[in-house]
């Protein structure tokens, strides 16, 4: 297992790719975080409803979850492009270690680069919203990390992020190509918010919100009015994982059974 | 051995031709041979449908644990009005007009603290506690009616709270005659006139200087029209936006009460006695507080209601739903489609086959476009076939489940479909455009996916304001879905016109443009690169 490991962490340093995925996950989050924070102004609806900032201030996580779902589908589906794969197979036979492996790579990574990226808008939503009259004078506090939910969220979105990577892997393993791959991942992470607008039975709602992996998951980054949420933060990760173990689960089946 | 000429091998065959039509041709043949591409492209048809389906049959309308049935009236246009107001009216046989003086517009809105009870449309209820005051588009004046019935055609030119005198015809037309509200200090006359088919509103500040505000054509007016004064007033409703999901709405009925002065009528009058009768006592406002008193020359009349055409998330008859809703499932389409027309040219990077087609070809501009030819038809027949089949399927479920969907004349219905059509099959060449230009399908897929759908859920899903919202849907080429809006903005109904709602900041063919613009440019740029890089 360590040279597996070994063998996927060279393969990820040495091409550039993933580097500069990571690069514009951060740099894309940050920056539609710090678009929607700079539109917000006090009062946001009305004086009597409280806007969740730190939620706010990670909104950019929607837009870096499709760049990390790139590099997660790419560290698969390029070997099947190449025919990398049946080197990397003949090397390490052994084909749950293989994709433990990546999925143990991919993990970290994304895990460092999602908590930049967390931390990132953190800081835009501590630095903007004061500005735009989120005082204490409002009942805003600056946000900080000594702050349980807060922390939660910011810890959460990395989370969040590691997941979406492994979601994709074990989707583009399933189905090697990269553009179905990522039109699946992507798919399922988009779509679900926009079928439950359209559908108006309230409990229907209910539970496609509680279903969807992007909803469900983005759970974690609430700090406000957390009983009126579908889901309550954790479970919704726990969601998510489901989601990515599935995937996964699936990827790795598939890689069992078939040819390279 | 003899000394001969050499005769190099030739082929048989003549030289193929060199014309566009091969080059489709060609193109044409690589898309239908390739099996995942043709399923590709039934799946986008087939995932449209069966989400539009999904969400259509888990729709149910229930208020008190009954299944709805709400109806709304329908305007000559074919589009759903709000047709509910106080009518005095006597019956006026051939050509005539009226002519009266308005001395005041006064009314009752609903105390402050009034809430909406859930599930119900604002507007509705009995008036307790209301307040004096007007809304900016309560109404009252003068109006010419097919007949008494809700959704027929009419004319009237009246005085509103805030929008000074107007004449409107037929739900939909609104014309801006003098600016200012109307008191006993400075009222206004109004004249309706009819002439054959030919309806002239006229208004004058003192009686004898007389101008003409509109002219409204109403084909096929019967002979003998019920004519007459009318006041309505709109539901009052404050929606406020609430993070993250969802709004809460305060509002309730309002009434308007307004008096008349030297009620002039000239032509053939047959019953010579005025009656008064509420259109629409079932639909929106109160009725409750509806009086019309006659003493001496004046005539007062107190109505509630409106005579609009019907918004999405309006004051009139409730929670209505545009019919876009049933195209929910275009957005899964659309993923399908791009992943489709990103891999028609990635593929062949992938496999090399670029550098056959382009010896065959060697006008590489040429080949692009042949290819956007391609890709944009087959999204275009898919997208329409999906289009087509869902949405009058779902309309007619979601109808029979009890919900109320806004029906619209035809043409706007055809251009829901077809603009749907046509947005999948320039996603398509945007998306073939952007993956010759990156070469790389996840890349290419990403950037499509996200920069068509990823603006669109942050616009409509409370996570921006509304302004910044409306710039997404501007800037983006999200700003396509404008072209699936089946119920446009109306200046003359107060409503909250948001992204939220479904409306869109530009009108539907100008969103579209903005995704063709965005489509011209990149295959612009994947034209050129093309040509100058190595393939």
């Amino acid at each position: 297992m360590r040279q597996a490991l070994h063998a996927e962490w060279t393969k990820l340093r040495t091409t550039p790719g993933p580097g500069w995925l990571l690069v514009a996950a951060i740099a894309l989050t940050v920056a539609l975080s710090a678009m929607v924070v700079a539109a917000a102004h006090y009062p946001f609806a009305g004086p009597d409803q409280v806007l969740d900032l730190t939620k706010l201030s990670l909104s950019g996580i929607q837009l870096g979850q499709a760049l990390v779902a790139i590099l997660a589908v790419l560290v698969i589906s390029n070997e099947y492009h190449t025919g990398m794969i049946r080197t990397t197979l003949t090397a390490i036979p052994r084909r749950p270690t293989v994709l433990a492996a990546k999925a143990a790579i991919v993990s970290g990574v994304v895990l460092a680069a999602g908590a930049i990226a967390a931390l990132g808008c953190l800081l835009v939503g501590r630095l903007i919203p004061p500005g735009h009259g989120f005082t204490t004078a409002h009942g805003y506090s600056a946000l900080s990390l000594t702050d349980g939910p807060t922390l939660r969220a910011v810890a959460g979105s990395a989370l969040y992020l590691t997941l979406i990577a492994l979601l994709s892997l074990g989707a583009a393993t399933a189905v090697r190509d990269s553009a179905t791959a990522i039109g699946i991942v992507l798919g399922l992470l988009y779509l679900f918010p926009i079928l439950t607008q359209a559908v108006t039975n309230p409990h229907w709602q209910r539970h496609l919100k509680q279903l969807a992996p992007m909803t469900a998951g983005l759970a974690i980054q609430a700090t406000t009015n957390l009983r009126s949420l579908p889901i309550s933060p954790w479970a919704g990760l726990g969601v998510l994982a489901a989601w990515a173990t599935a995937a996964l689960l699936a990827g790795g089946l598939l890689l069992h059974l078939r040819d390279a | 051995m003899t000394a001969g000429t050499i005769t190099p091998d030739r082929s048989d065959l003549g030289a193929g031709r060199d014309g566009f039509a091969q080059l489709l041709r060609a193109e044409w043949t690589k898309f239908r041979t390739v099996r995942g591409w043709i399923i590709g492209m039934a799946v986008a048809a087939l995932v449209t449908v069966l989400i539009g389906l999904l969400t259509a049959s888990g729709s149910h309308c229930s208020a008190n644990g009954q299944t709805c049935h709400p109806s709304v009236p329908v305007g000559p246009d074919g589009e759903a009005v709000t047709d509910s107001f106080y009518f005095v009216h006597q019956p006026l046989a051939g050509n005539g007009s009226i002519t009266v003086q308005v001395t005041s517009l006064t009314g009752v809105i609903p105390p402050l603290t009034a809430r909406a009870p859930a599930g119900q449309g604002q507007g509705q209820g009995p008036l307790t506690g209301g307040r004096p005051g007007v809304q900016p588009w309560t109404k009252a004046g003068i109006i010419v009616k097919e007949n008494t019935s809700q959704g027929s055609a009419y004319a009237a030119i009246m005085v509103t709270g805030a929008h000074g005198v107007r004449m409107q015809y037929n739900y939909t037309h609104d014309k801006a005659g003098l600016a200012g509200g109307v008191s006993a200090a400075s009222p206004r006359w109004l004249r309706l006139t009819r002439s054959g088919d030919t309806l002239t509103g006229e208004e004058s500040a003192d009686g004898t200087h007389w101008t003409t505000v509109g002219t409204a054509h109403l084909a096929g007016l019967p002979a003998t029209v019920q004519a007459g004064l009318f006041a309505a007033s709109p539901g009052y409703s404050q929606i406020t936006q609430q993070h993250f999901g969802g709004e809460t709405g305060t509002g309730g009925p309002t009434h308007a009460t307004a008096a008349f002065d030297q009620v002039r009528l000239q032509g053939t009058w047959p019953s010579g006695a005025w009656r008064a009768e509420a259109v629409g006592a079932s639909g929106a406002g109160d009725s409750s507080l509806d009086e019309f008193k006659q003493a001496g020359g004046t005539f007062t009349v107190s109505g509630s209601g409106d005579i609009a055409p019907e918004v999405v998330g309006s004051a009139g008859a409730g929670p209505g739903q545009p019919i876009e809703r049933t195209l929910a499932g275009a957005f899964a389409g659309l993923i399908a489609v791009i992943v489709v027309a990103t891999m028609f040219i990635t593929a062949e990077y992938r496999r090399g086959l670029i550098r056959t087609t382009l010896a065959a070809s060697p006008r590489r501009g040429r080949v692009l476009v042949a290819k956007a030819i391609v890709i944009g038809s087959v999204a275009f027949v898919a997208g329409l076939v999906a289009a087509a089949v869902a949405l009058p399927l779902d309309t007619r479920i979601l109808r029979a489940n009890g919900n109320l969907l806004l029906p619209v004349g035809s043409l706007t219905e055809l251009r829901v479909i077809v603009g749907t059509a046509a947005l999948l099959a320039v996603a398509a060449v945007l998306a073939l455009a952007v993956g010759a230009v990156l070469r790389r399908s996840a890349a290419a897929v990403t950037a499509g996916i996200v920069a068509i759908v990823l603006p669109y859920i942050l616009a409509t899903a409370y996570v921006l304001p509304t302004g910044p919202s409306q710039w997404l849907l501007r800037l983006t080429p999200a700003a396509a879905f404008a072209i699936q809006q089946s119920i446009p903005q109306y200046p003359q109904v107060s409503n909250d016109y948001t992204p939220v709602f479904g409306y869109y900041p530009l009108a539907p063919w100008a969103g579209f443009a903005v995704l063709c613009a965005y489509a011209t440019l990149a295959l612009g740029l994947a034209v050129v690169r093309l040509r100058r890089r190595d393939a």
